[in-house]
């Protein structure tokens, strides 16, 4: 019971302090920028309860989570095509590393300019920077699978689709997961830059809107909502990585052990 | 003595034949000859062991044997057909168990993996593994993952996977190189319990001399790289064989000390270069 | 160790696993054939009129395009705007983050209280900072310095603390035995255990930062390269769209090459180059 209570005491202790310290430096603060407390949890809940959630939010979640589970399933995919065969790799290195390093951003208005404005344009944006870090990674995991495992897999026949199921992905995931990791805040960065642009509707429109109309307290309520995704985003990674990863956790330790 | 160790005796049609094998590693400086020119036969249901000094090309000779290495010159047939890549009835235990067995996937599965990419029905392979872990010791350990085992129990678990696989040869590379003494003695007397229940011809890697000699029905010593057959021994030493009165016999101390004067020989000639290293 | 020449040479045969040997045959010229392949292959697009060149120009019209700007002073002034930016934020983040870093690292009571606090506030995505920013500075360099920092700053600190924690308790304990002092443990055993860690939050951090400066000129509009993309944008110069990008993407390959090579020198020492699993 003890733990639990200085575990909590640890969770919410800071926060809490940092919460106060807000509520007291604006108590009687007249600052435009920044609004009390209070003010942003009423103008959270009135700006974001309601028909907003539905025109606004969900639609750039859903957008988000199309990309991201796009950009998983075909970085995953060519990643291992490109892993598996050396040449394609050698082939393809070189051109990957260069597109990897195009900032993803500057890629949304030659897509706007290709496809034009809509939905497909900026699932297209998350997915063009959001595939790179799950690519390149999986590259990487598979070139590296463990020599001993792969003969292993060769002595007992274990070939294409079983080898590709219980040797080259639980292998590499490892190294599939970080590079997902990553590819969550890009996706995140990416959804919200995508609705900046020439777009009427998404969170990242309506905060950019509500800051030309100079509603600070909503846009500050636009920000916390954009934060709420992002560690909605990370502790859901978080929840399928354990699961995912349990093995590999495991194996860590015992090898940090000895 | 030489003249009478020598001798093997005759088998019709050898399960495993070698002959000539050369292998060749290509390298940027024109190439590293591992090994030169080895021929030995090992008739069905023999307990081979392989032991040579360091760096004699026992690993890459095993892989090549298991189809894993292309060789550069020779003969290698199992059952009279030539190896071109892993063959269907042969299983291998390799050195390094904690990378051969997948730690994403408990023990059991581990075992029933070969099993399944082979199309063996799930209840057939279920007992199978089973029995397996069974006769390796391990009944109990199915549901764990390898990581949570000793070294000892992980490389007992690639031996039940091979088991399981119920292979004609079973190749063995080192497989006790990397556990404690006390295990490496059980590990030793479950390789020969395995063999005569199972009947199955294993080859044994080792660069142990004692385990050579008190595992194997027969010992081949190969000679430093580039690596020819120094010596091919023959083990009269009892079918039962047990740690403590077998490795007191008189015939083993003199079978060991035999195959350490090879060992020792082929090192002099190694580095004397009576052998010429390239 | 037995037969290790054998193994060490094993790897490098065709088609089975080899690390990358410098100069080695194929490797690079089947990269340099890849690129030519692609750009081969982006003009055929363009000549077959697959896509319409208003919007894909022919490569040979970026890459010409490429070159002027190679030889424009404005061009080069615009990239040093932005690399300003990017240096002024990076090294503020590292050296904020590696002195937090290092005190909520070594001390389990600051690394408990903080941890969800950092674990709310770093998935936050910097970009949703812009508005903030537009409103404090508009178009002014703190505009993407305020993305860049908040963007960098939590890679190399989450690095950093892990860095710390990882102290060898076996080397931590035998530094005690000999009587060093904290300060002397902090610089013989924890500096040498954090460092390698340190230098993969810089390099993470070192991509970032690009990143959100090319973001902040792009939407913000501080001046840079990625105002000028935009610009091209808005006046119809596809042309010179592309070759901007492409140029973006050049210094991107410039820092990655530059990070990891410093991150390589710094850890010479270390038997192996750590990889990015643990963030």
């Amino acid at each position: 019971m003890s733990a639990f209570l200085r575990n909590t005491a640890f969770l919410l202790g800071l926060p809490l302090l940092l919460v106060l310290w807000w509520w007291w430096a604006t108590i009687d603060s007249t600052n435009f920028f920044v609004p009390t407390p209070g003010e942003l949890v009423t103008t959270f809940v009135d700006t974001w309860f309601g028909p907003r959630f539905w025109q606004d939010v969900l639609p750039s979640i859903g957008r988000l989570a199309a990309g991201l589970a796009l950009a998983i399933v075909l970085g995953v995919a060519f990643g291992i095509l490109i892993g598996s065969f050396k040449r394609l790799r050698q082939l393809l290195e070189p051109l990957l590393e260069f597109i990897r390093a195009v900032p993803p951003v500057v890629l949304v208005p030659l897509l706007m300019l290709l496809i034009g404005i809509n939905d497909l344009m900026k699932v297209v944006v998350i997915v063009s920077g959001a595939i790179w870090p799950i690519l390149l990674n999986t590259v990487e995991g598979v070139r590296a699978t463990d020599e001993v495992q792969r003969d292993t897999c060769a002595t007992y026949r274990i070939r294409g689709l079983n080898r590709l199921r219980y040797l080259t992905l639980p292998a590499a995931s490892p190294q599939i997961l970080a590079g997902v990791r990553q590819s969550l805040s890009i996706g995140l960065i990416l959804m919200v830059i995508s609705e900046m642009f020439g777009s009427s509707s998404g969170l990242g429109f309506t905060i950019v809107w509500f800051q030309r109309n100079f509603a600070i307290p909503e846009m500050w309520s636009g920000i916390l909502v954009l934060g709420l995704i992002g560690l909605g985003l990370s502790v859901i990674f978080r929840v399928v990585e354990r699961r995912i990863l349990r093995w590999y956790h495991g194996l860590r330790e015992v090898q940090r052990a000895s | 003595m030489r003249a009478d160790t020598k001798s093997i005796p005759a088998f019709d049609g050898p399960m495993l034949q070698v002959a000539g094998l050369r292998k060749i590693y290509p390298t940027a400086t024109g190439g590293f000859e591992a090994i030169r020119n080895l021929t030995f036969d090992v008739p069905a249901g023999q307990l081979a062991c392989i032991v040579g000094p360091s760096g004699a090309g026992k690993t890459t000779l095993l892989k090549c044997i298991a189809g894993l290495l292309p060789r550069t010159e020779g003969v290698l047939e199992l059952h009279g057909k030539d190896i071109t890549g892993p063959p269907k009835t042969m299983a291998v235990v390799f050195q390094e168990y904690g990378r051969s067995l997948f730690p994403w996937m408990t023990v059991e599965r581990n075992v029933e993996l070969p099993l399944k990419a082979a199309g063996v029905p799930k209840a057939e392979r279920r007992a199978r593994a089973a029995e397996a872990l069974e006769q390796v010791d391990l009944a109990d350990a199915g549901g764990k993952y390898p990581w949570q085992l000793s070294g000892g129990m992980q490389q007992r678990v690639a031996i039940a996977r091979a088991v399981a696989y119920r292979p004609e040869v079973l190749l063995m590379d080192e497989p006790f190189a990397a556990v404690d003494a006390q295990t490496r003695a059980d590990l030793e007397d479950l390789v020969r319990r395995i063999w005569k229940e199972l009947g199955i011809t294993i080859l044994f890697v080792t660069h142990d001399i004692d385990e050579s000699v008190y595992l194997g029905e027969r010992v081949i010593v190969l000679s430093a790289a580039p690596t020819v057959v120094q010596d091919d021994i023959l083990v009269d030493l009892p079918a039962d064989r047990d740690q403590l009165r077998t490795r007191s016999l008189p015939r083993f101390a003199e079978l060991r000390t035999h195959v350490f004067e090879e060992i020792q020989r082929a090192k002099a000639e190694a580095k004397t270069g009576a052998i010429p290293a390239r | 160790m037995e037969s290790a020449p054998a193994r060490a040479v094993a790897r490098s045969e065709p088609g089975r696993r080899s690390p990358r040997r410098p100069g080695s045959g194929l490797g690079p010229l089947l990269g340099t054939a890849g690129i030519l392949g692609f750009l081969l292959l982006w003009e055929l697009v363009s000549l077959a009129g697959l896509v319409d060149t208003r919007f894909l120009p022919a490569p040979h019209t970026v890459l010409v395009r490429l070159v002027e700007y190679l030889r424009d002073l404005a061009f080069w002034r615009d990239v040093a705007d932005t690399m300003t930016a990017w240096a002024i934020g990076l090294t503020i983040s590292v050296v904020a983050a590696t002195v937090l870093g290092f005190a909520i690292g070594s001390s389990r009571f600051l690394e408990h209280a903080t941890r969800s606090t950092i674990e709310f506030l770093r998935p936050i995505p910097s970009v949703a900072l812009i508005p903030l920013a537009v409103i404090l500075f508009g178009v002014k360099i703190q505009s993407a310095l305020l993305l860049i920092v908040y963007a960098s700053f939590w890679q190399v600190l989450i690095q950093v603390i892990y860095g710390t924690k990882d102290v060898d308790p076996v080397a931590e304990a035998t530094a005690r035995s000999y009587g060093l002092n904290r300060w002397q443990r902090v610089r013989h055993v924890v500096w040498p255990t954090a460092l390698p860690y340190l230098m993969t939050g810089i390099r993470l951090a070192a991509t970032v930062a690009l990143v959100l400066a090319i973001t902040a000129e792009l939407i913000i509009g501080t001046p840079g390269l990625g105002k000028q993309i935009g610009l091209t944008q808005s006046t119809g110069d596809v042309v010179g769209m592309y070759a901007l990008i492409i140029a973006t993407g050049l210094i991107g390959v410039g820092i990655n090459f530059l990070a990891r090579l410093v991150e390589r020198k710094a850890l010479a020492w270390h038997t192996s180059i750590r990889t990015d699993l643990v963030t």
